[in-house]
């Protein structure tokens, strides 16, 4: 396992780097003058230039690459081009919207997934089985903004239980008025995050079910649970698992379409702006510490993985010495 | 006078490009008609309270020198920081902290004298330096401000005393008064101020919250009337449906500009809403290239504009808001009047001029059309209604960035259709190196002759027939005037309607009891 982790975390190592790599070329391949941004259109060409010089887009592009590297070895994610502020502390201030509202979503979708999954393929043949699969269909269909104006529609503007939008000032100096300004959102996420997983819990449990070592199990005298416990959840949770993983990446920085429907300050619509305006410091800040947050959360998928699924373990110890599966 | 003209061009021309990522114009205007909304709701209202104002233009940052962009005009015009002169709601230009001033025999030497007893909200007393540095702050080389190079005619600041500014100038300027209502008295000792502030207004910055929220709060010390409400909070919407669900559940009180037509239903005709029609500067034109054939012919130019149903395509678009004007000239500017009559909607006088230039039989041209609203919506309307006169448009699709080089810079083009915001600048149609290249030079001597005036009436005069000329000769097809549309809850009152220029001055609105 300590090996294992060495290697793993190596890996990550290297990923970053590829990605900061990959980011910052791209960025630098899009069309568009960053300067063009800054100035107003009756701009002269030497108000261009002064401003590419300002922002040190004029410098060759290896030369900007390790003066960038150097910034962010010191974790600094550098200055805005269009605000003139540090990238850094406004990105910290938008991931105490962002992280919790992913977090919160994320659970209460697994909360959804799991047991309406798991019915929806133990009573697969029975007509709720079959509506349970079906709504989740559905769910998959609709666009998440839709959700959203809906949830707004009918909790904000008829009911008036919650309000339509926007984040306390003080952020969560008071948690209460933060998590009810959070509900709707973290809800729309949830409900439609939820819609996938159920199928993805739902065609597992029905491997599972219809799997010779359950039936052997109960064959030997298991009752239904105890062996849906001991074996059935086990073989049930590990492709779950990998799917979690690639849905709350996709959520964190996915949640700017319902940032922008309930107007919160979050990481995705400051990442928009950042694209609108060319602003690569914040482009790149952004991208940087989601991809990192994106890898961080697939070391952990990998590693809660190999913890339930003994196999993996024992497969990865073959590889390293060379015994092959 | 190049530069000068060229630097009005900028500073519209900004705020259009600035507007793209969301949506089309508010902004830019000069209120004609009176001052504030809610009119009459004078009854009791309470001295503290706090005013939730939703909005979609959050400031970039605090310095309007550094790219603060319109949002921040919005929030600290007037409100924050003051200037010599103020911009008011109706479009007068009115002394603020200039307490008087002189003009020299040759106008080329303005005195101000300032008020006495204004204080900085850092507590320093206003002198004359500091007027010195503020407007050097935006003629400056690192300034970025829209106005810089309106105010590029300033030769020499001069300050004899305290309490005395001598401005010099290299040539006549009748509109440096106006100018200077641009430029924001910043105590010159203040640091970092694209996050923090220091003025002499009404109120100070509270808290700025980026992405989502900023809170003025009264000033105690401050040297005018005080504003009649305790706390203003700003708070920033990236969609305008957000922003209208926040007004419904009466999360914020005003929205400074609404954006999205289809959502005035919600409250017009309701006892709990007043929606106010206020006047805006943002003008949609049809420019053609007036260099280039077909366009180069006036004829041609009559018989476009004359094709296209302007009131159709207006109450499609806003229904029954927005303006025709039937020229550059909005009826805020003081050389406003109503050519909407010069080029009639008349499909077979079209036919005729048509016919008349050699074109009996239709051509087809390029419309380059930038990818946000209104544009594409209004491209498919120009496309129907010239095909009825023969002519075939091929609508092409641009982004902002696009329309800059390709149309601004390098005027590759044909026709395009772009939103002019500012109050004022009907002056371009003078610089005849201007992207639409219309190059009359009767006009631009009127305009050079309109600044060098010395009296407003002479000014006034002359640019009226700047805009006749133009309207005659189709310089452009201005198809019609964005509606400035201001709603609020109808506790308040107080507040600007036309928003001239994107400021919103929030010192004297008015909260009545009730809802806090």
């Amino acid at each position: 396992m300590t090996v294992y982790l060495l290697r793993r975390t190596a890996f990550l190592v290297v990923s970053l780097f590829l990605a900061a790599v990959v980011l910052f070329l791209l960025l630098r391949l899009l069309p568009g003058d960053p300067a063009n941004a800054l100035l107003s259109v009756g701009a002269s060409p030497e108000q261009v230039a002064a401003a590419r010089h300002q922002i040190g887009t004029d410098r060759p592009l290896p030369v900007q690459f390790v003066s960038w590297l150097g910034e962010m070895s010191r974790l600094d994610l550098g200055t805005s081009f269009v605000s003139t502020l540090p990238v850094g502390p406004e990105i910290a201030a938008r991931l105490v919207v962002t992280v919790p509202l992913t977090l919160l979503a994320f659970l209460l979708a697994v909360v959804i997934a799991v047991p309406v999954g798991f019915v929806a393929a133990y009573r697969a043949g029975t007509w709720y089985g079959s509506v349970l699969s079906a709504l989740s269909q559905l769910g998959i269909a609709v666009p998440v903004f839709w959700v959203g104006m809906l949830l707004i529609t009918v909790f904000s503007l008829h009911l008036g239980v919650l309000p339509a939008g926007g984040f306390p000032q003080d952020d969560w100096a008071n948690p209460g008025d933060a998590l009810t300004s959070l509900t709707l959102p973290v809800v729309t996420i949830a409900l439609v995050m939820s819609a996938s997983l159920i199928r993805y819990v739902r065609s597992a449990t029905l491997d599972v079910l219809g799997s010779d070592y359950l039936r052997t199990a109960r064959a030997l005298g298991s009752s239904f649970i105890g062996a849906m416990w001991r074996h059935g959840l086990r073989n049930a949770v590990v492709p779950v698992v990998s799917i979690l993983g690639i849905e709350l990446a996709t959520t964190f920085l996915g949640a700017v379409v319902v940032e922008s429907v309930f107007a919160l300050p979050g990481l995705g619509g400051m990442l928009v702006k950042g694209f609108a305006q060319h602003d690569y410091p914040v482009i790149q800040g952004i991208l940087v510490v989601s991809t990192f947050a994106v890898l961080l959360i697939g070391f952990a998928a990998d590693l809660v993985q190999r913890l339930i699924d003994p196999r993996l373990r024992r497969s990865l110890g073959g590889n390293l010495s060379g015994d092959g599966a | 006078m190049n530069s000068k003209t060229t630097s009005l061009i900028g500073a519209a021309l900004v705020l259009a490009l600035a507007l793209t990522g969301c949506g089309s114009g508010s902004s830019g205007s000069a209120g004609s008609s009176a001052s504030t909304g809610g009119a009459g709701a004078t009854a009791a209202y309470d001295p503290d309270a706090t005013i939730e104002i939703g909005s979609l233009y959050e400031p970039q940052n605090l310095d309007n020198t550094a790219g603060g962009g319109q949002g921040v005009t919005e929030a600290f015009n007037g409100n924050v920081y003051e200037s010599l002169f103020r911009l008011t709601d109706d479009g007068k230009v009115e002394s603020l902290l200039a307490k008087d001033h002189t003009v020299s025999k040759d106008g080329l030497t303005y005195t101000f004298t300032l008020r006495s007893g204004v204080k900085f909200h850092s507590g320093k007393p206003l002198t004359s330096a500091d007027v010195k540095y503020s407007i050097e702050k935006v003629t400056g080389p690192d300034s970025q401000s829209a106005r810089k190079s309106s105010l590029s005619v300033i030769k020499s600041i001069d300050t004899p005393d305290d309490s005395t500014v001598t401005v010099k100038l290299s040539s006549k300027s009748i509109s440096l008064v106006y100018n200077l209502s641009y430029v924001w008295i910043v105590n010159s000792q203040a640091k970092s101020l694209t996050t923090t502030e220091d003025g002499t207004g009404p109120y100070t910055l509270g808290t700025w919250k980026r992405g989502s929220s900023l809170t003025l709060e009264r000033f105690p010390g401050y040297w005018g009337t005080p504003a009649t409400n305790k706390q203003v909070v700003f708070h920033y919407f990236t969609d305008a449906t957000a922003l209208n669900n926040a007004l419904l559940t009466k999360a914020v009180d005003v929205v400074t500009s609404e954006q999205s037509p289809d959502a005035l239903a919600n409250f017009e005709n309701n006892g709990d809403y007043k929606v106010n029609n206020g006047q805006s500067t943002t003008k949609l034109l049809l420019a053609f290239n007036d260099r280039k054939a077909p366009f180069d012919k006036v004829l041609v130019r009559k018989a476009i504009t004359s094709s296209i149903d302007n009131k159709k395509l207006l109450s499609s678009i806003w229904g029954k808001y927005g303006t025709l004007i039937g020229s550059m000239v909005p009826p805020t500017d003081p050389w406003y009047e109503d050519l909407t009559t010069v080029n009639p909607y008349d499909p077979n006088l079209a036919k005729k001029e048509l016919a008349e230039a050699g074109y009996g039989s239709g051509f087809s041209f390029t419309l380059d059309t930038p990818n946000y609203d209104p544009h594409p919506t209004v491209a498919t309307f120009v496309k129907s209604e010239l095909a009825k006169v023969g002519i075939t448009v091929n609508i092409n699709v641009i982004t902002a960035d696009e329309w800059y080089t390709k149309v601004y810079k390098n005027r590759d083009f044909a026709a395009t259709l772009q939103e002019h915001v500012n109050d004022r600048d009907v002056v371009w149609y003078g610089n005849p190196d201007f992207y639409w290249g219309y190059d009359n030079p009767q006009v631009t001597k009127w305009v050079e002759q309109a600044e060098q005036s010395d009296t407003a009436d002479g000014q006034t005069e002359l640019l009226k027939k700047v805009n006749q000329q133009i309207a005659a000769d189709a310089a452009s097809d201005w198809l019609y005037l964005y509606p400035q549309i201001v709603v609020a809850s109808s506790s308040l009152s107080g507040y600007p309607v036309n928003g001239l220029n994107s400021q919103f001055y929030a010192y004297g609105i008015k909260k009545s009891g009730g809802r806090g």
